[in-house]
């Protein structure tokens, strides 16, 4: 029998806004002393009145076009009713049966909604106690809800990975799992004929990438033993392991209903339209036209691409001189710190390594060729991130052109590396 | 009508003689809103809204006047420790 996992994937992701969801206290949280960024509205006092921040919208929506969303014209938020201490007013502002964006994809995953709500406090457990610190209610937070359309944990990585960059390509979070700026939550079932299974284990808790596969591959081997129920389950890093939740004995109840306080969003289709005009090239294209336009190898352009900034400036130096793939590589192998070098600098380093060029360059790249062509999988390590190979490559190649290693040949075997 | 499940959800701890008293009053007025129920609304567009006001927003800015001080955040607080709200400890429940 075939046993396949069904994955789906809730992420949670803070907006980096100046202000709050709701009020005019500063969004940005993190590592500040407890309760000072705090105000009548988030503190859920008596007769505050929530005022939606207009950008958060308005990124919401960008992300949700981003991601191939349906946007629907009419929204609204709602109140979704539970006590915790980390929420002040007895509810959280959310959107219930009218986000902002509905039906998306991103590849082959639907995306089944993009909406906007407030992020909670943050709870600390201390003995008998709890501290809450209330800086983080009502940061703006939006929440991105897959399909059950994961097949395996590795569609899983590879979406996460598309997603947050997406995101930070759009500027709209940073999208850090370590600073809690991005957080998943994965649902899983193991179905022995492809269909849905009428259960599934929901896995909380995991604040980076490692974990979520950990998590994963943890369950889908536990789930092959033991009994296939409905529950909530926390990923424990002390115990590699994911382990039960202490539940609520009843179903929840969140008794939904529109936010009055909160007049509904109307949107015009012109409006949608220059707001999508603020989505920058997404990540795929540009990787598609750097392969394309700079004749770059998938590797390479995947690596330049990865954050918006390194992109921009692999661009920037290709506007100075058409020698890309030495320009791409020497930011790849980080041969000049792009950071304190603008790019008609780099463009210039560059120019000079080559003049010093003590070998004939094709008598080199042969030698190179040759070196690469018989040690396979001294290549294959190097392309799995062991640039220590570099190391054994130069030996070979300096003992074949009868010169030391220098610079210049670290320079040509990296590039032809990187493009193979 | 539950009662119990109905003070849960109000987080409102009731002992057995108000649960019995605040059923039946319940109860009373659920049967007089139910009335609302005769009034014929096939062709009423729901609403959840009469204000008749749309896209109230404001803009991304921090409103300094209006934060609050930790201590003028905490001065209600039933008992505070460095700069925290205490409570008795929650287990985590599924949100």
């Amino acid at each position: 029998m075939k046993i396949t996992p069904i994955i789906g994937l809730e992420v949670h992701v803070e907006l980096a806004t100046a202000s709050k969801m709701f009020c005019g206290c500063p969004a940005d949280h993190f590592g500040k002393p407890p309760n000072i960024q705090t105000c009548p509205v988030c503190l859920g006092l008596p007769g505050a009145l929530p005022v939606p921040n207009k950008k958060a919208v308005e990124w919401t929506i960008i992300l949700a076009q981003a991601l191939d969303c349906k946007i629907n014209l009419i929204s609204k938020f709602d109140r979704k009713n539970y006590f915790y201490p980390d929420l002040p007013k007895g509810y959280q502002i959310t959107q219930y049966d009218q986000p902002f964006g509905e039906n998306g994809k991103l590849g082959k995953i639907r995306i089944r909604r993009v909406h906007l709500e407030e992020d909670t406090g943050k709870l600390q457990h201390e003995g008998q106690q709890s501290l809450v610190d209330f800086n983080r209610s009502g940061v703006p937070l939006v929440e991105i809800v897959t399909e059950p359309d994961f097949r395996s944990v590795e569609e899983v990585d590879v979406y996460l990975k598309k997603l947050q960059r997406i995101i930070r390509y759009l500027g709209i979070s940073s999208a850090d799992m370590e600073k809690g700026s991005m957080r998943l939550e994965p649902s899983i079932s193991l179905s022995n004929d492809g269909s849905l299974p009428n259960y599934r284990v929901e896995v909380k808790n995991i604040n980076s990438f490692r974990f979520v596969r950990m998590a994963l591959e943890y369950e889908i081997k536990r789930q092959q033993k033991e009994p296939h129920i409905q529950q909530t389950r926390g990923w424990s890093e002390a115990k590699n392991a994911t382990v039960p939740q202490r539940e609520k004995e009843e179903a929840h109840d969140y008794r939904y209903f529109p936010d009055p306080d909160i007049p509904p969003i109307r949107m015009s289709n012109e409006q949608l339209a220059i707001i999508k005009e603020q989505i920058p090239e997404l990540p795929e294209a540009k990787l598609t036209r750097f392969v394309k336009q700079y004749n770059l190898s998938q590797y390479a352009a995947n690596i330049l691409t990865d954050d918006k900034n390194t992109a921009d400036y692999f661009e920037e130096a290709a506007k100075l001189s058409d020698q890309f793939a030495d320009i791409a590589n020497w930011i790849i192998n980080k041969k000049a710190d792009i950071t304190t070098l603008v790019p008609a600098q780099l463009v210039e380093q560059i120019k000079k390594s080559q003049t010093a060029m003590p070998v004939d360059k094709t008598a080199l790249e042969q030698a190179i060729k040759t070196v690469l062509s018989a040690n396979p999988k001294a290549v294959a390590d190097y392309k799995k991130g062991k640039t220590a190979v570099i190391g054994f490559f130069l030996g070979k190649i300096s003992q074949a052109v009868k010169i030391p290693a220098n610079d210049m040949i670290r320079t040509v075997l990296e590039r032809m590396l990187n493009a193979r | 009508m539950d009662i119990k499940h109905v003070a849960k959800l109000a987080n409102l701890p009731l002992t057995a003689d108000e649960e019995k008293r605040f059923s039946a009053q319940l109860t009373a007025i659920l049967n007089l809103v139910s009335q609302l129920q005769k009034v014929p609304t096939k062709n009423v567009v729901p609403t959840s809204q009469v204000t008749g006001q749309e896209n109230v927003f404001r803009d991304d800015k921090i409103e300094t006047e209006r934060i609050l001080t930790q201590d003028e955040a905490l001065s209600n607080a039933k008992k505070t420790y460095n700069g925290y709200f205490v409570v008795p400890r929650i287990f985590k429940n599924d949100h």
